[in-house]
């Protein structure tokens, strides 16, 4: 990676606001996300960060300030919406594969209909991408067939099969079991190595420790407190990180 | 250390233990199963001993034909054999490529024509079936050796399928030599009752899915028109459609239109299976959680993509059990017909017994008849619980 990119920002939020009815759930957020940059987000529940992650990709609408992707100003506009989508990934907390289709066509089926490519083409591609998430073998099985570790690690190649510059990812582990945990983390930190920006809503403090370039704290629908995870770790400034912290750690 | 492998404990249970554990466990049920033996006993006897002694099946026997397909020309009846024969082909391609699984559909189809060739009849009709089994085999052979892309071919096939029996059974025009027309009001019996099955499902289930799409809208007026035309057909009983459609519909059209009396009431039934099957599709896509949507939209795929690729395959599996019965529902009522006045199979039964020779024999007509209710019934359900053990509904 040269010089210019390593710093060029491709995320920006201003003054993010969300309602859901009455409820503020977002309260000025302001965020800017270089690329390659890997960046872990954490908090209790309900304090709006799977919210926000969801706001990137339109998952969720927003109702005051200004998010912008890769130069894309998301705005109502169907067609800038399609166009974010194409470049961001998600992966959710409950999977969401497509249970009425294999696992190979659940990794396919975007590069086809999205991008129509030929079904060769996107074939390779996802047999390259199960391997790299190291389950090629479980190709023609139905999603149901799998143990959850694996239905979350072809979510993750389902994902990258658009070859978004950009993945979400919507607390990847918190249904797992523990003995899987670890193997949808070894694939993230591989994808996370390899240069990919990645905003990851997660309690998972290993890994963030592991590879996170910059933690933000989310409470009460604010970003309570941010910075370099030995910083956040070691020396928390704010109370309530403290405590927060204090309550994931003691165990 | 080597693992231990221990078989499960066999469990057997010999007939007669079997038989003293299920029937004659404690005094209650052992008199239980005898006075359930003596009752079907007592009315099964009644019922044999009639249909095989005093019962007069001549009246069946002299107007199978009617019955069958009511006053359609004799020397056209080719034309319906040609739609069949047809049918088998695809139907046998069809099996091919998704029914291997039931080997009881695949032998049941094949052997039912051979079969009913046994039945005394006329040597041309039987020709006829055994070139139905041929065609089914064929297509089957056929799409084997074509394989995964027979899929487009069978897709065209049951769509173009009815249209072609449509004018194959009313022909090209009145002086045309090989498809001379046929008016519909020659169409009846069986044949008139499984062309409005037919054609009622195969236009229903369009509409239908479009009424449950309708309803769930984002935008009021289609939302509005879905759940207007739902609820007004819902809460109007079929027969009211079918009268509205054969005696008030004439009075406001102008006097020179007229509209096919057959077709009148094919619509009626139409547009109202379709309310229903809106409404027991809406329940499949109620079904789908909100993940699906969101996993879609997230890989960038757009509203059409997402319904007809994800949502609706999973929302149609659900909804199988549901759309079936309404389908049988759907075949048995098309026997309304007959009350205002089309010949389906309960219309010809009627006029068969209104002949002088044949007066009093309800018993036997309407026997004869259920029997074909039932077994279009029967085959309906059965068909549809191997597509439902096929499709994997209910393992997941």
């Amino acid at each position: 990676m040269n010089q210019e990119n390593e710093n060029e920002i491709i995320i920006t939020t201003e003054n993010l606001n969300k309602w859901y009815g009455q409820f503020h759930v977002l309260k000025d957020i302001n965020m800017e996300v270089k690329k390659g940059e890997v960046i872990v987000i954490f908090g209790p529940s309900g304090s709006g960060k799977s919210s926000f992650i969801r706001c990137i990709n339109r998952l969720e609408e927003y109702q005051g300030g200004l998010i912008t992707v890769d130069g894309i100003e998301l705005t109502n506009d169907v067609r800038n919406i399609e166009k974010i989508r194409m470049e961001t990934g998600m992966v959710f907390q409950q999977f969401n594969l497509f249970p009425h289709i294999t696992v190979l066509d659940n990794v396919t089926l975007a590069p086809m209909q999205v991008r129509k490519w030929k079904k060769e083409k996107a074939e390779e591609l996802g047999m390259q991408l199960l391997t790299r998430v190291g389950i090629p073998e479980q190709a023609n099985k139905y999603p149901g067939q799998l143990s959850g570790g694996q239905q979350q690690r072809v979510a993750i190649a389902r994902a990258l099969a658009m070859q978004p510059k950009i993945m979400l990812f919507d607390e990847p582990t918190s249904a797992l079991d523990p003995e899987m945990i670890k193997e949808v983390l070894d694939v993230m930190i591989e994808l996370a190595k390899s240069g990919m920006t990645m905003l990851v809503v997660t309690h998972e403090m290993g890994f963030a420790r592991s590879v996170a370039d910059r933690m933000f704290f989310f409470d009460k629908g604010q970003i309570v407190e941010s910075g370099k995870p030995e910083n956040i770790f070691s020396a928390p400034k704010e109370d309530r990180t403290k405590l927060f912290l204090s309550q994931i750690l003691s165990h | 250390m080597t693992e231990p492998h221990i078989s499960p404990p066999e469990v057997k249970v010999p007939a007669l233990a079997w038989i003293k554990n299920n029937f004659f466990s404690s005094w209650m049920s052992t008199i239980l199963t005898i006075a359930s033996v003596w009752l079907v006993y007592v009315l099964l006897k009644g019922i044999l001993v009639w249909a095989f002694t005093s019962a007069e099946w001549d009246v069946v026997s002299v107007n199978i034909r009617l019955l069958l397909v009511g006053q359609f020309p004799k020397d056209q009846i080719w034309r319906i054999w040609l739609s069949l024969v047809l049918i088998s082909l695809i139907g046998g391609s069809a099996l091919s490529l998704w029914g291997r699984s039931s080997k009881t559909i695949v032998f049941g189809l094949a052997a039912t024509p051979l079969v009913l060739a046994l039945i005394p009849g006329p040597l041309v009709h039987k020709y006829w079936m055994v070139g139905m089994t041929i065609a089914g085999i064929a297509g089957w052979f056929m799409a084997s050796a074509i394989g995964h892309k027979a899929r487009s071919f069978v897709y065209t096939g049951v769509v173009i399928w009815f249209p072609i029996t449509l004018i194959l059974l009313s022909g090209l025009s009145e002086t045309n030599a090989l498809l001379p027309t046929i008016g519909t009001n020659l169409w009846g019996g069986l044949l008139l009752t499984m062309l409005l099955t037919v054609g009622g499902i195969v236009v229903s289930f369009p509409l239908g899915v479009l009424l449950a799409l309708g309803r769930r809208s984002e935008l009021p007026a289609i939302k509005y028109f879905s759940i207007g035309y739902i609820e007004l057909i819902r809460g109007v009983p079929l027969i009211t459609i079918l009268f509205m459609a054969q005696i008030m519909l004439p009075l406001f059209l102008p006097a020179n239109v007229t509209v096919d009396r057959v077709l009148r009431a094919a619509v009626g039934i139409t547009m109202f299976s379709a309310a229903y099957l809106a409404e027991n599709i809406r329940g499949g896509l109620q079904a789908i959680p909100k993940g699906q949507f969101e996993a879609s939209h997230a890989i960038g795929l757009s509203g059409f993509p997402t319904m007809s690729l994800i949502i609706l395959p999973q929302a149609l599996r659900i909804a199988i059990p549901m759309l079936v019965s309404q389908f049988i529902g759907l075949m048995k009522d098309t026997s309304l017909v007959a009350i205002v006045g089309l010949f389906d199979l309960l219309g010809i039964a009627r006029t068969v017994l209104a002949q002088p020779d044949f007066i009093g024999l309800q018993r036997e007509v309407y026997a004869f008849i259920s029997i074909f209710y039932w077994l279009i019934s029967f085959t309906m359900s059965f068909v549809s619980q191997k597509i439902e053990t096929a499709v994997g509904l209910g393992e997941r």
